[in-house]
């Protein structure tokens, strides 16, 4: 789950991490009186779910009240393009009014969860402001890692180690062991799965600030983080999408004009890719669950016909445990409840294969049953190519 | 012989009592895997599906002699089961349960690294040595005794693909999915070192996915150690950058993890790669066809 920056970094002050101060503003009056407050020149910052705000022209510099509420004004309510949001862009809704700071350096800081090693692993570098994704591609070198033992935590001479190697010194030292020690109690406490500060900066006084923030936590951990689970942002999702991960669904939509619906996440993968293979676009990934229950099944229709880019809808269930008889009770229940118009191909495999197929065609409703995945990929994509 | 699992293995239920452990439990039992023993905390005593319930790992091994666990208990207590397990001794922990947090896996790993359990998973379907052995929730039906060891991140894709062979009447010897988590108990190399090792299993099929880099170190591993043919297959060729499938694993970030880098890694290491799902049976048959003799040693 994704959360803004102010929220990463109301999050992160929490366990210590020096942020600049802040506030967040909704209307542009606000952003006046945060102006106000601090004195003196602000920055007023886009929040969005994506970065590259800033080449978008959603950060702005402004010199006192007046051109805060000026720029805010600007801001809010912009459609923001960047190279994350895709052509669409997005709504701004809110803006980040922060301290603009004299910067002497800007610093690279990340953690997240190395798949290969099993543990955490900080990423550093002096490139800040730069994706890491580009310094790990053009300067692998200038990546500095420590690996954190679970067992123990991270250490202070780790990050000492990180601190002498981002060309630290003094008493600036001693300031980057508590920054990144409470980034990773925060990192830890949270379940976080990336916590990333880019810029980390130095300032002229020689202090360690996280100018940016961006923090990711692990979905499977929410149950244990209730007051992070409420920051979740309906206007930064997909309608679609909000709407099937309510009814726990685990859809993703796409550009395409085929409607999938699959059980198995891999499956479900493997599905988009054969009916591009079959010449085809997939419009959506969906997972109904191992099962694929009735109740599944009529949900998983309802968000797939909400987009309307789809002509025609695969259903490919291997039954396994789930008979194949029960699958297509619940697909021809949940097909006449919805009064489903566009072509359907259904491919069913598994146990009473043959039973279930009986009754999809005996059902009187305009199936299409396919004997195998390739069958039914050619058929679903000639039937959303057909005019009607 | 077979690996993981065979006809010596006497398996314990995490969870038993719970509606999905006592399912997955009368279907083990079914296809002719020994179940001994179920453990629920607070249960113990009782009986469920035959065998008698514990309330604790250790005393379940100690009175039944049990050396495989299966874990069907609910995402908050799964890193738990998985440890009780190991601290029994148990020497091969299977872990079923979806949605299980990333940093409870970290801590997982690191208490078993000390200890000598094999775990698989979590989130993932299990093991299974066709006509030996079944542990876990794939359809035993689907499955046929033979020769080629099957390895998965995935749940019914693996079916699909075991599906296609045994319709092409080639058997498994071993199928094994690793779970679809970004932290798991068992890699695609420790699966490929055993089934390289393992004289029943004359040929490979490894089925990967998007996210992480597990397929391109297992393509370097099949390169340098491994003698058997391997087919490979890996899904998400469509899934956009950004956008987790599924799986927790399954994500593209940062530009890593893409299809067409898995595939360039599997046929760069000599793995012949099936372009459709649809053809990964067709495929194996196909790269049989050129090994000679083992193609009908692996029938």
């Amino acid at each position: 789950m994704k959360v803004h920056e102010y929220q990463a970094k109301q999050i992160l002050a929490r366990y210590g991490v020096a942020v600049p101060r802040g506030e967040v503003a909704a209307v542009p009056e606000e952003a006046r009186a945060t102006a106000q407050k601090f004195g003196g020149r602000v920055v007023v910052k886009a929040q969005i779910h994506a970065g590259g705000r800033g080449k978008g022209g959603g950060v702005k510099l402004a010199n006192g009240p007046d051109e805060a509420a000026e720029v805010a004004s600007k801001i809010l309510g912009m459609t923001l393009v960047t190279h994350q949001t895709g052509p669409e862009g997005r709504v701004v809704h809110r803006v980040l009014v922060e301290e603009a700071l004299p910067i002497a350096r800007e610093l690279y800081l990340g953690l997240v969860v190395d798949r290969t090693a099993g543990r955490p692993v900080f990423m550093a570098s002096t490139e800040g402001g730069v994706e890491i994704e580009v310094v790990a591609t053009e300067h692998p070198e200038k990546i500095l890692k420590e690996f954190v033992d679970p067992a123990v935590g991270f250490q202070a001479f780790q990050a000492r180690k990180l601190a002498f190697g981002l060309g630290l010194e003094g008493e600036t030292v001693s300031e980057a062991v508590r920054f990144f020690s409470a980034l990773y109690r925060a990192f830890e406490a949270t379940d976080a799965s990336l916590a990333e500060i880019n810029p980390l900066v130095v300032t002229q006084a020689g202090k360690l600030l996280a100018l940016d923030a961006k923090m990711n936590f692990d979905d499977n951990a929410l149950f244990r983080h209730p007051e992070i689970r409420e920051l979740r942002d309906p206007d930064e999702e997909d309608p679609l999408e909000l709407k099937a991960s309510r009814s726990s669904l685990n859809y993703i939509r796409l550009d395409g004009e085929v409607g999938c619906m699959v059980n198995g996440a891999g499956l479900a993968m493997a599905t988009m890719d054969i009916i591009q293979y079959a010449g085809g676009s997939p419009a959506n990934f969906l997972d109904v669950g191992g099962g694929a229950s009735e109740e599944q099944v009529r949900r998983g229709f309802e968000i797939i016909l909400g987009d309307p880019n789809v002509r025609a809808v695969l259903i490919n269930i291997f039954g396994g445990i789930m008979r194949c008889d029960i699958v297509a009770n619940g697909v021809v229940s949940a097909t006449k409840t919805l009064g489903v118009k566009i072509p359907i191909v259904v491919r069913l495999e598994g146990t009473n294969v043959e039973l279930g197929q009986k009754i999809l065609r005996d059902s009187g409703l305009n199936f299409t049953v396919a004997k195998n995945m390739r069958d039914a990929a050619e058929k679903v994509v000639a039937l959303s190519k057909a005019k009607n | 012989m077979a690996i993981l699992v065979d006809t010596n293995t006497r398996l314990l239920v995490q969870g038993i009592t719970g509606r999905e452990g006592s399912f997955h439990t009368r279907q083990a039992m079914e296809y002719g895997t020994k179940v001994v023993a179920g453990v629920t905390p607070g249960k113990g005593g009782s009986k469920a599906e035959g065998v008698p319930v514990f309330n604790t790992v250790r005393e379940a091994a100690e009175e039944t002699g049990a050396n495989a666990s299966v874990i069907f208990v609910p995402p908050p207590f799964a890193a738990d089961a998985i440890m009780e397990a190991a601290d029994a001794g148990i020497p091969l922990v299977v872990c079923i349960t979806e949605g299980v947090p990333t940093l409870d896996m970290v801590r997982v790993k690191q208490f078993l690294s000390s200890r000598g359990t094999h775990l698989v998973g979590p989130n993932c379907p299990g093991v299974i040595s066709p006509g030996k052995c079944k542990i876990g929730i794939m359809p035993g039906i689907i499955h046929r005794e033979g020769h080629v060891g099957v390895i998965s991140r995935s749940g019914t894709l693996t079916y699909e693909a075991v599906g296609q062979l045994t319709a092409l009447g080639i058997g498994q010897s071993t199928c094994v999915g690793i779970g679809g988590d970004p932290i798991i108990g068992t890699q695609f190399i420790n699966v490929l070192r055993m089934m390289n090792d393992d004289p029943e299993t004359h040929a490979i099929v490894m089925i990967g996915e998007i996210g992480g880099s597990a397929e391109e170190e297992a393509a370097a591993f099949i390169h340098a150690s491994v003698k058997k043919p391997v087919v490979g297959f890996i899904a998400g060729r469509t899934a956009p950058p950004g956008r987790r499938m599924g799986h927790a694993g399954a994500i593209i970030s940062g530009g890593k993890g893409t299809a067409a880098d898995k595939i360039a890694a599997f046929e760069a290491a000599g793995v012949m790669v099936s372009p459709s799902p649809a053809l990964i049976g067709e495929t194996l048959k196909e790269r049989l066809k050129t090994t000679g003799q083992r193609a009908k040693e692996a029938h």
